[in-house]
């Protein structure tokens, strides 16, 4: 058994070795290693492409983690005073965001944009005085992040819920028998034993965003996102410096969820 | 002191409000759309013409091979997941001593939440032709090919999607109440009789789980097959991003996206009667 789970571990971490090991490749092609150098390290990071597709890549992953956790959270504290139907309602809107695949929301959220902005694109005109050049709206940023968010605004209800359910009502009950405010007793009582789960939210929702292929492929109009840049270097041929820049995005999430992991476990085992 | 009921109504709407807008915006309208445009005509410079038809769905079978591909490999894909996960989560929640337990469970999941892109490119080094070829050849076994086929996109979904199956498998079985086993012993049943007359059954909604949410993911794959199928294995996926991206011919892409999200739910529904049979399964998160 222990080593079958060996064997199983080898499978899922030697990929991942190969990929930070040819990132090191000294050699021009990037199925031979010819020595060990960092390089491709130096051409990826001075290559502006792939800091243009990273500048992007962190402002929506930033916004997407901000908006989802202030969202997430604002909701997960207003649904545990729901119930009927509207709450029935809402918890199934909550786990069909986070179940329906990225490829449908990608493309639906194609589509329906791009409908509502042909559509007001001219109104907007119109509105407009004359010889000012009116707004024309189009995918950009703000879709990529708007799509992200319906995900991973589900993700941070869903844990900073599960926080809440093992919260001690107690503590909340003393506050506001003790005469504190409302908000008083959100700040002092209900923030400090939920903010771990917050935090953990934040930053799987970064981590979502930051490595989200599929979803910026369709939504993402004319920016480049590092996975964008990563799946378009690969469709012309593997190069060590695709490597160099794969490791940077992998060394990215591995130190968020290492981060997020630590604060979902602490206080939940004492 | 309690709040009054109107502040606690005009609360709870104001911090729902944000949410309720992109579900209605970002997800409901969405779909909507879609499906208004599954029924429309493709406009003649590509795009969407306003129209009510049922030709897109009619055109269906031209894009046979993609859901065929899909309907075959997904299935199988998770099958073998989970046949890979199970015997990791029942080792990680019964054999593994409590210190390490959680460590070793962390390593399993922290691949799932990097980048599926990476990872998956991984395999193309492995699989392609100086990989693992190059190393059956100084063995004596030549012509083998493994990238651009099947088998490749198999491993390809085993590696990505495993640590979602191992999740939920592992906290079933961690739920499960060891006496149980300790009796079954005791009494004198097999190793073999005790698993599969009590560990097996008692660790179903955690399979059962385990299942739906790669089958779910498999279906809508799409770089798994490009990186790995190579255009050979294709799914409705690659199908999708070329009807879209490619050709431009949104409606007909409209009602494979359609029939894609009804053949999933027509699957889920059915799975879930098969299996939980009337017990309330209730989700794991996944982290």
């Amino acid at each position: 058994m222990r080593i079958y789970a060996i064997a199983v571990f080898l499978f899922l971490y030697v990929p991942i070795g190969i990929i930070v090991l040819f990132s090191f490749n000294a050699g021009r092609h990037a199925s031979e290693l010819r020595g060990l150098s960092i390089q491709w390290y130096g051409k990826a990071l001075s290559n502006p492409f792939v800091g243009d597709a990273f500048t992007t890549s962190l402002i929506v992953a930033l916004s997407v983690a901000v908006l989802s956790s202030l969202m997430g959270t604002a909701a997960a504290l207003a649904l545990q005073r729901l119930k009927g139907s509207l709450r029935v309602l809402f918890d199934g809107l909550i786990y069909i965001s986070v179940m329906i695949p990225g490829i449908v929301i990608g493309i639906a959220t194609l589509v329906a944009l791009v409908t509502v902005f042909d559509f007001l694109n001219p109104i907007l005109a119109s509105l407009w005085p004359e010889g000012v050049k009116p707004p024309k709206l189009h995918m950009g940023y703000a879709s990529v992040i708007a799509a992200h968010t319906l995900f991973t605004m589900s993700l941070v209800i869903i844990l900073v819920r599960a926080r809440i359910a093992g919260m001690d009502r107690a503590l909340i009950e003393a506050s506001m028998d003790l005469y504190a405010t409302p908000w008083r007793t959100f700040y002092q009582v209900t923030l400090p034993q939920i903010y771990p789960a917050i935090l953990a939210g934040f930053l799987l929702s970064f981590t979502f965003s930051f490595d989200d292929f599929i979803i910026s492929f369709f939504v993402a109009g004319a920016n480049t996102t590092l996975p964008i840049y990563i799946f378009s270097s690969i469709r012309r041929g593997i190069t060590p410096e695709v490597n160099a820049i794969g490791t940077m995005v992998l060394a990215v999430s591995l130190i968020l969820l290492m981060t997020a992991q630590f604060l979902l476990r602490s206080r939940v085992n004492r | 002191m309690r709040e009054d009921g109107k502040t606690n109504f005009w609360l709870t709407a104001a911090l729902l409000a944000p949410t309720s807008m992109w579900f209605l915006f970002m997800l409901i309208l969405p779909l909507i759309v879609i499906l208004v445009f599954s029924f429309g005509e493709r406009a003649a410079v590509g795009g969407y013409a306003a129209g009510f038809t049922l030709e897109q769905y009619a055109n269906l079978p031209s894009r046979l091979k993609a859901f065929q591909n899909t309907m075959v490999i997904a299935p199988v894909g998770t099958l073998l997941s989970l046949l890979v996960a199970y015997p990791l989560a029942y080792y990680l929640a019964l054999r593994v001593n409590r210190r390490y337990k959680l460590i070793l469970l962390v390593l399993v999941i922290v691949p799932f939440w990097t980048s599926l892109l990476v990872r998956t490119y991984a395999w193309i080094f492995i699989l392609g032709g100086r990989g693992i070829p190059t190393l059956l050849e100084f063995i004596g076994i030549e012509g083998v090919r493994l990238i651009n086929t099947p088998g490749a996109v198999l491993v390809g979904i085993v590696y990505g999607y495993l640590p979602l199956m191992v999740f939920p498998i592992f906290v079933s079985l961690e739920k499960l109440d060891k006496t149980l086993l300790e009796a079954s012993s005791d009494l004198g049943g097999s190793p073999l009789k005790t698993f599969m007359q009590i560990t097996l059954p008692l660790s179903t909604p955690g399979i059962a789980t385990g299942c739906m949410l790669v089958f779910i993911l498999l279906m809508g794959e799409f770089l798994i097959p490009a990186f790995l199928g190579g255009g050979k294995v294709f799914f409705i996926g690659n199908a999708l991003v070329d009807l879209f991206l490619q050709s431009r011919n949104w409606p007909f892409g409209a009602a494979v996206s359609v029939t894609l999200v009804v053949i999933m739910l027509i699957t889920v529904t059915l799975y879930m009667r098969l299996i939980m049979r009337g017990k309330t399964g209730r989700d794991e998160s996944l982290m």
